[in-house]
């Protein structure tokens, strides 16, 4: 049985086939419709979620079979007091599947120690979000047919952006990929990715806080939110939330070709006069979530 | 002062002076019934200052912390009034229930009754992180 807690719980071979799948998925929906019928996944959401949960639902449905769970803690025994391993073991009895989404960094990972099926990570506070970076990956190589011979820059939240932890774990595996890290200073990269991952695989990296002085070299931008949710002082995040502000104006000096990704929800970080940009790929990217997750939950429940 | 030498059991010796205490309690010393002899502040050619502990008896402690601590401790295990045998402790793969996570963002630190892991990262560096959420561990941790 395997779980999926960190993207590199995946090989590389196995993302890309999981991605081949999805472009499959997306080329004959209907030769899919039916394969785990009569399978059940359980969303346990112990924070808010537009988008993964409802595409992990839609996924399993659009799978032929069923969804439930709860979308907020205060809906579920933790609200009692229950342990994330005790609610593992139950929900064990009542679904095929759990993806579960936790505010506390490496719950999922206490919940796949105990569950006796296999355990997908929606997101643990701001550590990891690997089915984030599955749909992040799928959406650069269907955006630019390869994940090598990237500059893909990383704009906003680096500190408490899971998405871009994870993201960049995945992409530091493939080759002749640079990155540019593009944060204030008191939201830049933690230590140790830079430490354990960029320096350790030699990975060509630069950090700084001008977006406009390396737009120019991107091939990919992904830009994040200031997520208010991860401070514990309101004054801190109230200074650093319009860091970026990513306009139409300021993409004059970018690439044609650039790719623009977001994880969404945003805020302000990508004004509403961009959506009309071709170069403006996230909500693509947010209807690739529901693929991917149909990959994944065929290749945890080895559904062939 | 003089310390009787000891028949069957652990020295360790080299430790930095003021960590002995701490590493008495670490290794659950004050459980034992044998006599077990905690010294502060002796004097070290080395060290200038170090702490030696002394167990009389043929245990078999969890020493695995002690390589966390600092792999420069030297243990010395006695046998029928003989030094049978002398190590540094190795740096432990994976630290169980040792020292705990101080990230409060870690579900180690709500979730009732999990084990505390931490796993060696980089050798060199000496660098162990927690599994659940990857924070870098400190030896005040404990």
């Amino acid at each position: 049985m395997r779980h999926l807690i960190d993207i590199l719980d995946l090989s590389t071979e196995e993302i890309d086939e999981l991605i081949q799948k999805a472009c499959d998925i997306i080329a004959h929906p209907d030769a899919y419709s039916e394969k785990c019928h009569g399978k059940k996944i359980a969303t346990l959401f112990y924070e808010p979620s537009t988008r993964t949960r409802l595409s992990f639902e839609a996924a399993m449905m659009e799978l032929g079979g069923k969804a439930l769970g709860f979308s907020s803690a205060s809906n579920s025994s933790a609200s009692k007091g229950e342990t994330v391993a005790d609610t593992a073991r139950i929900v064990s009895n009542y679904a095929d599947i759990i993806a579960m989404r936790h505010p506390k960094e490496g719950a999922p990972m206490v919940a796949s120690m105990y569950a006796k099926v296999p355990v997908i990570n929606a997101g643990d506070g701001g550590h990891n979000h690997p089915t984030q970076t599955l749909t992040d990956l799928l959406t650069i190589y269907r955006e630019k047919g390869r994940l090598d011979h990237l500059t893909i820059g990383f704009c906003g939240d680096l500190k408490f952006g899971r998405t871009v932890h994870s993201l960049i774990l995945a992409l530091a595996r493939y080759t002749d990929i640079r990155i540019v890290l593009i944060s204030p200073d008191e939201l830049k990269l933690p230590d140790y990715i830079i430490q354990d991952t960029l320096i350790a695989k030699n990975i060509s990296y630069v950090e700084t806080a001008d977006l406009e002085e390396y737009l120019p070299e991107l091939d990919v931008l992904y830009m994040t939110r200031v997520q208010q949710e991860r401070f514990f002082n309101e004054a801190d995040y109230i200074r650093l939330k319009d860091s970026y502000i990513l306009t139409r104006d300021k993409l004059a000096t970018a690439k044609s070709d650039l790719s623009i990704l977001h994880p969404l929800p945003r805020v302000n970080e990508i004004a509403v006069d961009v959506d009309d940009d071709p170069r403006a790929c996230y909500f693509t990217q947010a209807g690739n979530g529901k693929y991917i997750r149909m990959a994944l939950i065929l290749k945890l429940l080895e559904v062939e | 002062m003089n310390i009787d030498a000891i028949t069957d059991g652990i020295v360790i010796d080299h430790i930095k002076a003021g960590q002995g205490m701490e590493l008495y309690h670490d290794l659950g010393l004050e459980n034992l019934d044998c006599s077990v002899a905690l010294i502060k502040n002796a004097p070290s050619k080395k060290m200038g200052k170090k702490d030696i502990i002394k167990v009389n008896a043929a245990l078999d402690l969890n020493l695995q912390i002690l390589g966390f601590i600092d792999p420069d401790i030297t243990v010395n295990i006695i046998r029928n009034g003989t030094r049978v045998e002398k190590f540094h402790p190795e740096l432990p793969l994976e630290i169980t229930n040792v020292i705990k996570c101080r990230n409060p963002r870690c579900i180690s630190t709500v979730e009732p009754g999990i084990t505390h892991i931490f796993k060696l990262t980089d050798k060199e560096k000496r660098i162990y992180r927690c599994i659940y959420c990857e924070s870098k561990a400190k030896s005040k941790d404990r």
